[in-house]
């Protein structure tokens, strides 16, 4: 059996997991938290610095605890990006240690992709169209000719971005997403919001902007203001998401990335699938957060594929884009 | 595609049902249960209006568009363009003038962001029109005017073998009514590089 150690801690959330052919053996995690305000990059380095030991050995112990012994892990995984700079450099950093201490391959893997191989393998769909959405990232992606193509994303901050800033600006504590849905689910009344797709891509800021005047300038209800907020940004992905179906003929779609947990947008592409007759697939929360078995799961199919990261190519890249990538795992259509 | 009848026939997309009868084309733009009321109505109002609008600006500026005949909420009835679809006859004449109409249209900065050889007419009377500019918007940037362009080559590059001398007749067309053209046409190779857009099938 081929075991692998994944390395995850592109933001907020360090998450080191073991994982073999069939399962996900064990996870363990430790959270930044901000004491106020966003993820300040530094800081979340620093608590992935100094966290990292334990979390590794938790991880390990935690595999030896289900039976697997440490000899069987053949290589070690990492998120080469996207992320934050100063994260991505401290967990890189430790998966280099690794390989080299343990003698055995090292594997960048972009997280975009790691996302949408879980949900693949979790939820057992072979050709979706992916909905990726967490806090920085938002793009609609479908796998043609060899590589995870992006048929649309923002052009400027991702929706969980775009929610998070607004959910400081109530000064709700970091992460907003969810304090938001609970809100919204209390609104009734909608309030205007620009609803921006441009051919087919999105742009999220003018919601936060629209968001702060409903409450400031236009004294709104915070449960209405939310409601909108999610309304209107959510139609906006689903709506690019079933043009992206109907371009590629594709009649299966995968949600992917933190802000799928939420269980409105769920429903809204729930119900967009049903309407087009296509099937809508989502995986378990713990596997659409950021997450390490994620990152092992995609080393493991890489590493299959024979595709290995040599240290001197194994510089982070905080600007790391799906596409770049040439998936050498998957049959070519 | 479905035909009903000889006369009758109803094409449905993501976001509109196409019918045509008659010798008119009514496009509907269809509820979307996913969405709220007040969103869905207005996205339909505005993206109609906006169609109609688009339409005729490029017409007036020289670019052949089918007559709108009425606009109501979510619905343009247009006139039906008789002919064949670019993408069955297109040869290096017809692609170079339609690379000086997609000149005119980039130079007055109207984006058409659907331009493949199926949204490009060639009417009985030899006359090349285009349609389908749902997903149309005004902007003068490089960017926009190059992934428009890309669009169009990838078209090409999916459904003709001779791919590349078409693209340099259109090249030719477009460099000669749009001043602009180079920048757009250095901007497309980026784009290229970046692989990014999908070829149609």
């Amino acid at each position: 059996m081929t075991l692998i150690l994944g390395l995850e801690g592109t933001a907020w959330n360090l998450s080191v997991a073991v994982v073999s052919e069939e399962r996900v053996i064990y996870e363990a995690e430790s959270t930044y938290k901000p004491e106020y305000g966003g993820i300040h990059p530094r800081e979340a380095a620093q608590h992935h610095a100094s966290e990292l030991k334990n979390v590794v050995s938790r991880a390990l112990r935690g595999a030896e605890g289900e039976g697997f012994s440490l000899e069987e892990i053949a290589a070690i995984a990492f998120s080469q990006g996207p992320g934050m700079g100063p994260c991505l450099r401290t967990v890189a950093t430790a998966a280099r240690a690794l390989s080299i201490y343990l003698k055995i391959p090292l594997i960048g893997v972009n997280h975009c992709i790691a996302h949408i191989e879980i949900g693949r393998w979790q939820c057992g769909t072979k050709d979706p169209v992916v909905l990726y959405v967490s806090g920085a990232n938002s793009q609609v992606l479908a796998y043609r000719f060899g590589r995870y193509r992006i048929l649309g994303e923002t052009l400027d901050i991702g929706i969980g971005n775009a929610l998070d800033k607004f959910a400081r600006y109530l000064r709700l504590s970091h992460p907003g997403g969810p304090k938001i849905e609970e809100l919204a689910s209390k609104g009734t009344k909608y309030v205007y919001m620009p609803y921006v797709v441009k051919g087919m891509d999105l742009s999220f800021s003018g919601l936060t902007t629209a968001a702060k005047d409903a409450l400031d300038l236009h004294q709104h209800k915070k449960e209405d203001i939310c409601h909108s907020f999610q309304e209107t940004g959510f139609a906006m992905l689903t709506e690019v998401t079933e043009r992206a179906m109907a371009h590629c003929c594709k009649d299966e779609m995968l949600l992917a990335g933190g802000v799928g947990a939420n269980r409105r947008l769920q429903q809204m592409l729930k119900t967009m699938c049903h309407d087009r007759g296509a099937r809508f697939y989502v995986p378990e929360a713990k596997y659409l957060k950021d997450n390490g078995a994620m990152i092992a799961y995609l080393g493991l199919l890489m590493l299959k594929s024979g595709d290995t990261t040599p240290i001197e190519k194994s510089a982070v890249n905080p600007n790391y884009r799906p596409d770049e990538v040439e998936v050498t795992w998957r049959d070519v259509e | 595609m479905e035909k009903l009848s000889e006369e009758t026939l109803m094409i449905q997309c993501a976001e509109a049902i196409v019918e045509i009868k008659d010798g008119f084309v009514y496009k509907r733009r269809i509820e979307k249960r996913y969405r709220v009321k007040e969103i869905d109505e207005r996205i339909r109002r505005e993206r109609t209006k906006s169609e109609a609008k688009i339409i005729s600006e490029a017409r007036r500026k020289g670019v052949p568009t089918p007559i709108i005949f009425d606009i109501t909420d979510y619905e343009l009835v247009m006139e039906r363009i008789e002919g064949d679809l670019a993408r069955e006859v297109i040869n290096d004449a017809i692609s170079e003038r339609i690379g000086e109409f997609v000149g005119i249209l980039h130079k007055n900065s109207i984006i058409h962001s659907d331009l493949t050889t199926s949204n490009i007419i060639v009417s009985t009377d030899n006359i090349i029109y285009f349609i389908d500019f749902g997903l149309s918007f005004i902007e003068s940037s490089t960017e926009a005017k190059g992934v428009d362009v890309h669009v169009f080559f990838q078209s090409l590059r999916g459904t003709h073998e001779s791919y590349e001398q078409l693209k340099r007749s259109f090249i030719k067309g477009y460099r000669r009514t749009f001043p602009n053209a180079s920048h757009v046409l250095k901007r497309v190779k980026e784009i290229e590089r970046r692989g990014r857009y999908v070829e149609r099938k």
